[in-house]
């Protein structure tokens, strides 16, 4: 039985004090599996990326509490906090956020180098991993000279070398045709799931549901709807009004 | 990681050359005009410096620099050679005649008068003919500056005749004095012949040049030599020191040069700094994506303390090779001679890159420090 990947209870963010309080997250209670690709929806400015953020724990929460793998990260010192979202998270951006100085290796690589991992090591395994990826022929190459999608490939490189347990995706296919996508979606579908581990997707791309696992409906700083596939059929549960 | 640093520094080619030469002409500025500052100033006191046998000298109280001297009487010289702890001492002239070629090219030059019997104070570093035959009747030594300004044109030869307060001087020797402060002829002679160059009056002592015996403090033996004789005595070094301070305190160079310095300071402060800042500023989505990787703070620290610290070294090291560059060759010419690119100003300069480059950092290092790693999820 899959155990929760991330669960957040009454989860809460505002920015500001006073009169210019926003609150961002609302009390959101939302639980990710692992083994199973987890896709956020809403509408733009209903809080997905802070909510994302917060996850990844690049933001602090306000109120709440949020457990990756059971374990509440914010409990630990921030050093070892840093080591625990290295070790355990990758992320795709809807930017790709490359290092334009970097080549597709360097760049797919950087998440071992930031673990200490031996540069040939790290460069080795990114080729392979890229290569994999249908980028064999782009290693040497500056993200300048690649097209959206082979950067959102180079980003997908980059968020799985590490083999993270879970892995948080904003927008990934935002700045891709259709096809291009779907292949980035199968990627992370295919190399980013494990039964320990989960993939969450922000997204306002509905033809890409079908990948999904679970499907969690943001709005308004909460989460007001879940639909989840049926286990027997495979199938989409009750459809997201 | 550090690679990672050096491709985002490198990669940004215009910033990164802006850097380097923004830098490198910084130094260059500031050593180029310290060290120039710092020779102008040596040359005061060149002649006090070129007579090496000399540990004390001894002038009239009144008398503050080298050029600002006060005649003596010759007893003075006798007076001062009674003070215990004078291993010896000798009389020398300094006069300031205008000499005249047979060419008619005349140039006001600076005279030293040895005493006849030691010639203590004598060049030593000599170009043609040798400073013992000071000792010939009317004989004279010229510096190979001073020689071309009196002879222009004209190959370095001795035999050559002055005419000073009619009276005759022939050069038996050319030498490499020290560049005076003002760009005269240097010339030696005998003290009963240098005399002569110029107008007399009642006194002629310029000092007395002590060497001091063993096993006495120089600073004993000026206080000493002042208490008994009621002269002004100072070392070597002290005096020299005297005359730098003097033309400190009453010329307009420190103000000139110092102008230029804070300039090269504050543009090198300014331009390096601000460049650097915005470069890690306009870096800081990438640094932000390290940090969401899981790159640490001190990591990152790292990383940009290597950035600017490279530029600095690259940047202090073309500056430093192109203030050596310019004094190799300046200091070929006449009029730019002994004055050289010296390790203080190097060393100076260095911490003045240093401080830049720590306050740019300081200020790129706060910025990633209190970087949001969130904001790589905005677009």
């Amino acid at each position: 039985m899959n155990t929760p990947a991330v669960r957040c209870q009454n989860l809460q963010k505002h920015f500001g004090e006073g009169d210019t309080r926003i609150e961002v997250l609302r009390g959101v209670d939302f639980t990710a599996m692992a083994g199973q690709l987890t896709f956020l929806l809403g509408p733009s400015g209903c809080g997905k990326t802070t909510f994302l953020s917060v996850i990844a724990d690049l933001l602090e929460c306000s109120g709440g509490v949020v457990k990756l793998f059971g374990r509440d990260i914010r409990s630990v010192p921030a050093a070892e906090r840093v080591r625990f979202r290295r070790a355990n998270l990758g992320f795709v951006f809807q930017q790709c956020n490359l290092l334009p100085s970097l080549t597709a290796t360097e760049n797919a690589a950087v998440p071992l180098l930031a673990a200490g991992a031996r540069r040939r090591d790290a460069f080795d395994r990114a080729r392979e991993l890229l290569t994999r990826l249908g980028l064999g022929d782009r290693l040497d190459t500056l993200p300048s000279r690649l097209s959206g999608g082979q950067q959102q490939r180079v980003a997908t490189a980059r968020a799985l070398i590490h083999q993270p347990r879970l892995i948080l995706c904003d927008e990934p296919t935002a700045a891709l045709d259709h096809r291009a996508g779907e292949a980035v979606m199968e990627l992370l579908a295919a190399a980013g799931l494990a039964p320990d581990r989960a993939v969450i997707v922000v997204t306002h791309d509905t033809r890409l549901l079908h990948f999904a696992h679970s499907i969690a409906k943001m709005d308004d700083g909460r989460i007001v709807e879940v639909a989840t596939r049926d286990p027997v059929s495979n199938q989409p549960g009750p459809a997201l009004s | 990681m550090n690679f990672v640093a050096w491709k985002m520094l490198l990669h940004d080619r215009a910033k990164y050359l802006g850097l380097v030469f923004a830098i490198a002409f910084s130094t260059f500025l500031l050593e180029n005009q310290t060290s120039i500052f710092a020779g102008i100033l040596k040359r005061t006191a060149s002649q006090i410096l070129d007579v090496t046998d000399a540990e004390v000298w001894v002038m009239e109280p009144s008398s503050q620099y080298f050029d600002d001297t006060k005649p003596m009487r010759d007893t003075a010289l006798l007076r001062v050679r009674g003070v215990p702890g004078v291993r010896w001492a000798v009389r020398l002239y300094k006069g300031l005649p205008v000499a005249r070629t047979s060419t008619g090219h005349f140039a006001q030059s600076i005279v030293t008068g040895l005493d006849d019997a030691t010639l203590v104070g004598a060049p030593r570093r000599m170009v043609l003919g040798s400073w013992e035959r000071l000792r010939e009747p009317d004989s004279v030594i010229v510096d190979r500056a001073g020689y071309f300004l009196l002879f222009p044109g004209e190959p370095l030869a001795l035999g050559g005749r002055l005419e000073m307060n009619d009276h005759i001087g022939i050069i038996v020797g050319i030498s490499e004095a020290s560049a005076p402060f003002v760009s005269f002829p240097v010339l030696h002679a005998r003290y009963s012949v240098a005399v002569n160059f110029q107008g007399q009056g009642r006194n002629q002592l310029s000092y007395v040049v002590v060497r001091s015996a063993d096993g006495i403090a120089l600073s004993e033996l000026c206080a000493r030599i002042t208490a008994q004789t009621g002269l002004r005595a100072r070392k070597t070094d002290e005096f020299a020191w005297d005359c730098i301070q003097y033309y400190l305190r009453n010329t307009g160079l420190p103000v000139n040069f110092g102008i230029t310095i804070a300039i090269a300071l504050v543009v090198g402060t300014v331009v390096a700094g601000q460049t650097f800042y915005l470069f890690t500023v306009e870096h800081l989505r990438q640094f932000g994506t390290l940090k969401a990787l899981g790159v640490s703070n001190p990591r990152l620290v790292a990383m940009v303390l290597l950035q600017a610290f490279t530029v600095g070294l690259i940047g202090f090291g073309l500056g430093t090779g192109m203030a050596a560059l310019f004094f190799e060759v300046s200091h070929l010419k006449i009029v730019t001679r002994g004055i050289t690119l010296i390790w203080q100003t190097v060393a100076l300069t260095g911490s003045c890159m240093l401080l830049v480059i720590l306050l740019a950092s300081y200020l790129s290092v706060r910025r990633v420090l209190v970087l949001d790693p969130a904001v790589i999820f905005r677009s």
